[in-house]
């Protein structure tokens, strides 16, 4: 291209621009109400698993119909706490007791992000089976099923060296807490613990084991899509403050009933008053998070037209 | 003693083995030994050792010093972490003035500097985006967000698909020519036909910010390095590691030091894609003919316009492939980016796979392997055009791409517009098809996996077993059985028969620093899976290379499956591969092997064809049949290339083992990927990335000695 056609080049391009400009600008949106909020967007986070992310553009949608601006970042379910401090991401919306409690506590310590109350759900995260597995371990879901070696028989893997092999999600969600704690019930002898990469695994060997009619046990959580579809949490012995390995405890002990907490950025409730207010109010069920998980992952609906759905359903 | 002076080399390497297995088998197992959970540095029991280094408290398990070293560098991911996180969050507190909340804020000085950098990249890529999609951010970013709320027609407002596939296939064919504008303008119809537009449009846009900013700071960085030894000789060694450090590694800083979002993917994308420009770019200038130079200062060059004017155009050939690297590097990174952050065909790509969706996936993969075939296409064709002179061309002749784009931007303007009229039901085919409206081969894919699954099953999970039980537990245990002391024999004296001191040296520095570090015996695990996964991907690239290497047609055919390949993200077939094997070593070797088995194939075609063809036909003259000239004369000329392969082999087999953390694995992948969500993660994700990158440092330095020294006996080179 030599010089000489630039300009008119330039030229042209602007005054298309300027044509595009004038015909894809025909339909406004809403001004915003003077509820006295910063304009500037506020940025929710994503995650790699499906209520979560509905739930982002469920919360997002009502925050813009409050005339806010929104932003979706997608982000690691760990970091964002330290993201939240440092204000790179505005809000947190679900904020897992025994996934992600400690992570959220260190920030807290350290300032700049602040508890904003909890959701009505409660959670659980730990091991568990699909239903038809309770055939193969009579006495299930008490723990104490696990203690017969037929039993762990039916559980046996190639790798897993004649034990039976349970699979927990990885070590990034909870370190060495599960095969801790299958030391000291005293199911060593009989079980063994692999660490899985991802949710993905998880989600892979349940579907496998489904495909295949074996027995499984994962380490999983509610609400979850699978709670549909049928699965059932072992019991252990009940959690008491304090009874796990890292606190100084024995380590014979399930998981606690847990929290689901929202966490903000601590200027959140000063540039953004209304919406925080609307936030620190809003309280999500288990079945509610739990019906926006299947609407993905159930009916397959990607997750903006799930929010849509959910929003319109709920009268939004 | 005949026998010594004819094969010296061999003695030496009997000599080396028999001291290697001697150590061995002297040496026990301590009793206390156990694997894994014995390492475990949260946990704290009373049968450790401590010291204190640094203000550190390092525990480990203390054994005999033969067996495994104690890691003495155990402060050294600890140190670095704390090192980052002061610099973050303590040194240099200043006052900043916070417009939103109207007070002052105390932020650190690294801190603040490092969120203005990522602000200006959020600007550029928010700026790309928004020309190709449409939004306001780049119009807030010279007002701000009261403006836009106020006055709600000021956005850019994006490009409708029509008018970037046009101008896709008119530049594609004033670079290449027809081929390339028809290949161009079916990959933008595939990617908008099948609602991929959008996120494919995403992760466009933050590559086209990262791949001209490598592309800059390589060239510069380079040049620099060509006019001082020093720099060259400072560079040199932090090249090579980011080179074979895997790219998951590089993660963890990137995060801490930038946050999460668009701007940090491009950040990581740069780190990744500068150390290839960088080498490439002195390459090219090392190759500039003296005579050229002394041309260039005849006429009375001063030293900018020497670099501008003479040594930079002539290096342009091996510049240009740089260029390629960069955007090739760029797109094996979109899917890695996603993890912080960055949006587009990355993230979704994550999200199908967390719902098993693999069809789903398998769409988004295929687009960045078209994308980025596509732009390696353009940029080849931009690197081999010649420039053209022609004087007297009438208007239109000289004016025909642009006044093509011009009619095609009116096209698409007016298409869209009338879409919108068209389209009642809200969405405009002819602006954007909307994600999840396109076609969608995805239930066909998701069937095949089942079919795969319903009828095969049986037969894998025999085939399954058998490997774990017999091969690979097995193997693991091998490599666990060697006491640390033996290893570093073998390494050091591989290095010294090889390449003598000087080898020995490096490869034994290399060795020692994994050896100190608290992760040996992962990193043992890492290797033996790499092994593994080398020797198979090796064996069957050998074989298909040659195969394919007989008839022009297979070879043109194989480069093109090898090119699919390399580009398309391993992650989507981690997910069938682990429903079909399980959670199991097998899986993570699998994706391995097909990973991995791309460089050797391709070296192996490209090392046989080097082969000049005077050789084939003095050889057929000789009367040599066809397999004879194979064997003995283009298998030994083509060698040093084919180990060349080897090395590249190597370095992508360590990168998907490190990967293969997502299955599950329990080596040094496993904490690579938790460093990642750890508190004190940067430090450790650090080390762990120049532990795997020293381990094919390793293996790099004696492939390549060797190569040296062979090529120099065939006389080529």
């Amino acid at each position: 291209m030599t010089k000489k056609n630039q300009p008119i080049l330039i030229i042209g391009v602007i005054i298309i621009i300027a044509v595009i400009i004038y015909l894809f600008t025909q339909t406004d949106r809403k001004v915003a109400d003077g509820s006295g909020d910063s304009s500037a967007p506020i940025v929710i986070p994503t995650h790699n698993w499906s209520s979560q992310v509905v739930m982002a553009y469920v919360i997002g949608g009502i925050f813009e119909k409050n005339g806010n601006n929104v932003k979706y970042v997608p982000a690691d379910s760990q970091a964002v706490y330290e993201s939240i401090r440092i204000g790179d991401v505005t809000i947190s919306h679900e904020v897992w007791e025994s996934a992600f409690g400690k992570s959220f506590t260190t920030a807290l310590d350290k300032g700049g992000i602040l508890d904003w109350g909890d959701h009505e759900a409660r959670t659980l995260e730990d091991m568990g089976y699909p239903n038809w597995v309770a055939e193969l371990c009579p006495g299930l879901p008490d723990w104490n099923a696990l203690k017969s070696p037929e039993c762990a028989k039916n559980f046996v893997t190639p790798d897993s060296g004649g034990k039976g092999r349970m699979l927990e999600g990885p070590q990034t969600w909870h370190g060495d807490l599960i095969p801790q704690r299958i030391e000291a019930l005293g199911l060593g002898d009989l079980w063994t613990v692999k660490f899985a990469g991802s949710a993905d695994a998880l989600w892979a060997e349940l579907e496998a084991a489904k495909k295949e009619g074996r027995g499984t046990i994962i380490f999983n959580w509610t609400p979850n899509f699978t709670d549909g579809a049928g699965f059932t949490f072992i019991d252990f012995p009940p959690y008491t403050a304090g009874c796990r390995p890292v606190d100084g405890g024995d380590g014979k002990c399930g998981s606690p009933d847990g929290y689901l907490k929202k966490a903000v950025n601590a200027d959140f409730p000063k540039t953004h008053p209304s919406a925080a207010a609307i936030f620190k109010k809003m309280s999500f069920s288990t079945s509610q998070i739990g019906a926006m998980a299947a609407l993905v992952d159930i009916d397959k609906m990607t997750h903006e037209d799930a929010a849509k759905k959910w929003l319109a359903d709920n009268g939004y | 003693m005949e026998l010594l002076k004819k094969y010296p080399k061999l003695f030496q390497w009997l000599f080396l083995l028999i001291v290697f297995f001697a150590l061995c088998f002297s040496i026990d197992v301590p009793e206390t030994y156990k694997f894994i959970r014995g390492q475990a540095e949260f946990i704290k029991d009373p049968n450790q050792s401590t010291y204190t280094l640094f203000g550190t408290e390092v525990r480990y398990y203390a054994f005999d010093v033969l067996w495994r070293l104690p890691p003495l560098l155990g402060w050294l991911p600890i140190w670095v972490n704390d090192t980052l996180f002061f610099l973050l969050n303590e040194w240099m507190p200043m006052e900043f003035w916070n417009e939103a909340t109207r007070e002052y804020k105390t932020r650190p000085l690294v801190l603040q500097i490092t969120r203005n950098i990522t602000a200006f990249m959020t600007f550029l890529i928010e700026f790309i985006r928004e020309i190709l999609l449409g939004g306001v951010e780049t119009v807030v970013a010279f007002t701000s967000w009261d403006f836009v709320s106020t006055y709600r027609w000021a956005k850019l407002p994006g490009l409708p698909w029509t008018i970037v596939a046009a101008g896709a296939a008119i530049l594609s064919y004033k670079l290449s020519g027809k081929g390339l504008a028809i290949f161009a303008g079916l990959v933008m119809i595939y990617i908008s036909v099948f609602g991929q537009w959008k996120p494919s449009m995403q992760t466009l846009s933050f590559i086209l910010v990262a791949a001209p900013l490598s592309f800059a700071f390589g060239l510069s960085l380079g040049i620099w390095a060509y006019k001082s030894k020093r720099v060259e000789k400072a560079l040199y060694p932090i090249l090579l590691t980011m080179q074979t450090m895997p790219q998951y590694a590089v993660l963890v800083p990137a995060m801490v030091l930038f946050g999460i979002g668009d701007h940090a993917a491009v950040i990581i994308t740069m780190v990744v894609a500068i150390p290839p420009m960088i080498l490439l770019t002195l390459l090219g200038l090392r190759a500039v003919p003296p005579e050229v130079i002394e041309a260039g200062k005849m006429s009375g060059c001063n030293n900018f316009q020497l670099m501008t004017k003479v040594l930079v155009p002539t290096a342009r050939r091996d510049i240009l492939i740089g260029v390629n690297q960069v955007i090739m590097v760029c797109f094996s990174m979109a899917v890695i980016a996603a993890f912080i952050g960055a949006k587009g065909l990355g993230w979704n790509l994550l999200l199908a796979l967390n719902q098993l969706n693999i069809g789903l996936a398998l769409e988004a993969g295929l687009c960045i392997s078209l994308i980025a075939i596509l732009l390696d296409k353009m940029s080849l064709a931009w690197a081999n055009k010649q420039e053209d002179y022609f004087g007297n061309l009438t208007f239109f002749q000289r004016y025909k791409n642009s006044l093509f784009f011009a009619g095609a931007l009116l096209i698409g303007i007016i298409l869209s517009y009338a879409g919108s009229f068209y389209f009642k039901e809200g969405y405009n085919y002819f602006f954007e098809v909307p994600h999840n409206k396109g076609i969608s081969t995805a239930d066909f894919w998701n069937k095949g996996v089942d079919w795969i699954f319903d009828t095969f099953f049986v037969y894998i999970k025999a085939f399954n077993t058998w490997l774990i039980v017999e091969v690979l537990q097995p193997m693991r245990a091998l490599y666990l059985r060697m006491p640390a002391v033996a290893t570093l024999v073998l390494v050091v004296g591989a290095g010294y028969i090889i390449g003598g001191i000087r080898s020995a040296l490096v490869v034994g520095g290399l060795a020692l620093f994994i050896a100190l570090s608290p992760w040996w015996d992962r990193a043992l695990v890492t290797t033996y899976m790499a092994t593994f996964g080398v020797i198979i991907s090796c064996t069957i690239g050998l074989t298909v290379g040659t195969l394919c290497q007989q008839n022009k047609y297979t070879t043109k055919f194989m480069l093109a499956v090898c090119d699919i390949f390399q580009t398309f993200p391993s992650f989507v077939y981690l997910i069938p591969v682990m429903m079909l094997f399980g959670v199991t070593d097998t899986s993570v070797l699998i994706a391995v092997i097909v990973y991995a088995t791309i460089p050797a194939t391709r070296y192996t075609i490209e090392g046989l064809r080097s082969v000049p063809a005077g050789l084939h036909d003095a050889a057929s003259m000789s009367g040599v049949t066809k397999f004879q000239r194979l064997i003995n004369i283009e298998f030994p000329i083509a060698f040093p290339h084919m180990m060349l392969g080897v090395n590249q082999t190597i370095v992508f087999a360590l990168f998907m083992v490190i990967i293969g953390a997502f299955i599950g694995t329990e080596d040094l992948g496993q904490y690579i990927l938790k460093a990642l969500s750890d508190k004190a993660g940067g430090g450790k994700g650090l080390i762990l990335g120049i532990c795997v990158a020293f381990i094919a440092l390793i293996f790099d330095n004696l492939i390549r000695t060797w190569v040296q020294k062979r090529k120099k006996h065939l006389g080529i080179d």
